[in-house]
């Protein structure tokens, strides 16, 4: 059977006056039914204009992109803006960061749901609000007869993204890209929205993307995790291995800038020294040799040349130049003892 | 809604009744502080090189005698019930709304406004009407084509509207379409006629407006495509045509909808510059004259009648916007 969707040397690059923006550069990836992936990185290592890019929401005249969006195994790169406009909101949906400023102001939850339900399916208003109210009840929403008529700036951002969810998947879509879900809502709510996401991926059965920078979000909920960097994979892994054998130390850096309650609050956090490459100008060779604290430890290979992404066992895949073993033992012995709790780091 | 609604139009009331002090104010005691007599004002009624006597009976007659407060509560009485003038030997009655009286033409204000507001009325309406229809589709056009032809061409358009002034475009297109002038002709008499000679001038005012609600419409557009909501639009697979004209369009024009009211309101005032030019009998060119004729009491009327629309034009545009945007409702 082939899988829910299937990502394979997706390369999104704008045209720009200052050149050519190469925001996803040669990304592969695939999601099972019923999986979760979460796609971690930094602002502007490509996650959101990957999910925009399956989505098909690029403004073709100003997006190339190249490479392969397998949906059910149909090519979404190649086929018409007719044909993956019908597959939007039907067999593929997504909720934003900010739910407040996705949702449209002058028009009723209930009735932009409706609006997202009556696009693909021909139903009378009243089936249609029924349904409605129906998926506001299944996200959790009280009393949610009444409040299908309120507007969104009458709920609050956790009812709000609920809401979201709720347009979302009116249409039962195999796959949900979840956009940063969470990261517009308080600390409280985070969680709540994320075991949502979670219940009714089980009922629905969906296939699930998650974005986020937040290693913590995705902790609990991805089957595998995609780490991203200047619009490359730089591990992809089970969550598994990510959390407990890491490879890249680009990955050790996001997991050491996590603050953990069990941690000494003396202890200081791991930074990842310096900001993210331009994507016009990326770094020659590995894109993260200059942020790297382990660079020089290949002898000027992460100067010039790309490493590429290879299995390193059990489908542990990372794009590393530091051999196998210097990696394990670095983790061991540097990484992992500042990570765990109630160490004097 | 309706404590909405209701507390709106009480502050609108509230509104009129103070902007009419402020106009009062300025009329009858601005001269005053700078320095007029009351002598002097009263002088101005009679004849010339008039007698002291002369002077002392008109400024009675006419009550500048009298503290301004007095005088305001007169005005204000007039408008409810009507007042009487007396003027030489015979009494004038002045019907309600009096706005005052004017010894210059010995006529009351009121009755000539109402006259010369049919004129505005009609000049505002069809204008209006042209370009709102005009200037809102041009910028949508142009918002959805950004960069090509048709947009930049709009848009030179655009800017030769907003920048040339009426009496240049009125005086042009009367030059070129219409050199026997403009004759205003009642609608209750003949609507073809009353529609033909207002064409001319109803175009003319359109220009100005519709370049620059073409242009708001345009940067409204562009900003509301921008927004996450239109991407929401978008991802749940509605096609491009109910994304711009249900969810960007809606967006766009609330705040020009309040604009067009103003415009609308501020127009009723009087289009002083389109009247003069075409020699339309309107508002504005009532105001015009009045000045020129140093008329005090038909000057205080139609100060009045432009703030009363302004005050109005605010309260019909305050609750438009509450009806289209459900978040006003609430705040």
């Amino acid at each position: 059977m082939t899988p829910l969707l299937e990502v394979d040397d997706l390369r999104v690059h704008f045209p720009t006056d200052d050149g050519l923006v190469k925001s996803v550069d040669g990304l592969s990836f695939s999601l099972e039914r019923g999986q979760t992936l979460g796609i971690v990185g930094e602002s502007g290592s490509g996650k959101s204009v990957t999910s925009l890019a399956i989505m098909g929401l690029h403004n073709r005249r100003r997006a190339r992109i190249t490479g392969e969006i397998r949906l059910d195994g149909e090519n979404l790169v190649s086929a018409s803006a007719d044909r993956v406009r019908g597959l939007r909101g039907k067999k593929m949906a997504m909720i934003f960061q900010d739910p407040l400023s996705a949702m449209h102001p002058y028009y009723t939850i209930g009735a932009q749901i409706v609006e997202a339900y009556r696009i693909h399916n021909p139903v009378s208003k009243a089936v249609a609000r029924k349904h409605a109210v129906e998926m506001l009840r299944r996200v959790g929403i009280p009393r949610p007869e009444d409040r299908v008529d309120d507007y969104p700036h009458q709920f609050s951002g956790g009812m709000r993204q609920r809401a979201m969810i709720a347009m979302a998947l009116s249409c039962d879509p195999e796959l949900l890209i979840a956009d940063e879900p969470t990261t517009a809502l308080d600390v409280t709510v985070q969680a709540q929205i994320l075991d949502l996401i979670r219940d009714l991926q089980r009922d629905f059965g969906t296939g699930v993307i998650i974005i986020t920078h937040d290693l913590g979000v995705v902790a609990e909920l991805a089957d595998d995790i995609l780490v991203m960097y200047a619009g490359r994979a730089a591990e992809y892994a089970p969550a598994d291995d990510i959390f407990n054998r890491p490879e890249h130390p680009y990955t050790w850096g996001l997991l050491g800038s996590v603050p953990r309650l069990d941690r000494e609050p003396t202890d200081r956090l791991l930074q990842i020294k310096g900001t993210p490459p331009s994507l016009i100008n990326v770094p020659r060779g590995c894109p993260f040799h200059p942020r790297c604290p382990y660079a020089e430890l290949n002898g000027g290979r992460s100067e010039s040349v790309v490493p590429e992404l290879v299995d390193t066992g059990g489908g542990h895949r990372v794009a590393c130049h530091l051999p196998q073993e210097t990696k394990h033992r670095i983790w061991a012995e540097e990484i992992a003892p500042r990570l765990e709790g109630g160490s004097n780091g | 809604m309706t404590r909405y609604i209701l507390t709106r139009v009480l502050g609108a009331v509230l509104m009129l009744v103070v902007t009419s002090i402020v106009v009062f104010g300025i009329f009858f005691i601005v001269p005053r502080l700078a320095g007029q007599t009351t002598d002097q004002l009263a002088a101005q009624y009679v004849a010339k090189d008039p007698s002291p006597e002369e002077i002392a009976a008109i400024k009675q007659k006419l009550g500048l005698d009298q503290p301004v407060v007095i005088q305001y509560g007169r005005f204000v009485k007039g408008i409810v019930v009507g007042r009487e003038f007396q003027f030489g030997p015979d009494t004038e009655y002045c019907p309600p709304p009096c706005f005052g009286y004017s010894f210059k033409t010995q006529r009351p204000v009121w009755p000539d406004l109402v006259d010369r507001l049919s004129v505005t009325f009609s000049l505002a309406i069809g204008a209006s009407i042209i370009w709102l229809v005009a200037g809102v589709s041009i910028g949508v056009l142009s918002a959805l084509r950004r960069g090509t032809f048709f947009d930049r061409f709009a848009m030179i358009i655009a800017l030769a509207g907003v920048s040339l002034p009426i009496f240049f475009t009125g005086l042009l297109s009367l030059a070129l379409f219409k050199p026997t002038g403009v004759n205003y002709v009642p609608f209750t008499d003949s609507p073809f006629e009353w529609a033909y000679n207002l064409l001319l001038p109803w175009i003319t005012l359109a220009f100005l407006y519709a370049a620059l609600y073409a242009r708001l419409t345009r940067a409204g557009m562009l900003e509301t495509m921008s927004q996450d909501f239109i991407r929401t639009a978008r991802a749940k697979g509605l096609p491009e045509r109910t994304v711009t004209t249900k969810h960007a369009l809606r967006a766009t024009l609330t705040p020009i909808l309040t604009l067009f009211g103003l415009d609308i309101g501020l127009l009723l005032g009087g289009a002083v510059l389109t009247e003069s030019t075409f020699s339309l009998p309107g508002i504005g060119r009532y105001a015009i004259d009045a000045i020129g004729n140093n008329d005090l009491p038909q000057v205080l009327g139609v100060t009045m009648l432009a703030a009363f629309f302004i005050v109005v034009a605010n309260l019909i545009v305050d609750i438009l916007y509450a009806v289209a945007d459900p978040r006003v409702r609430l705040s």
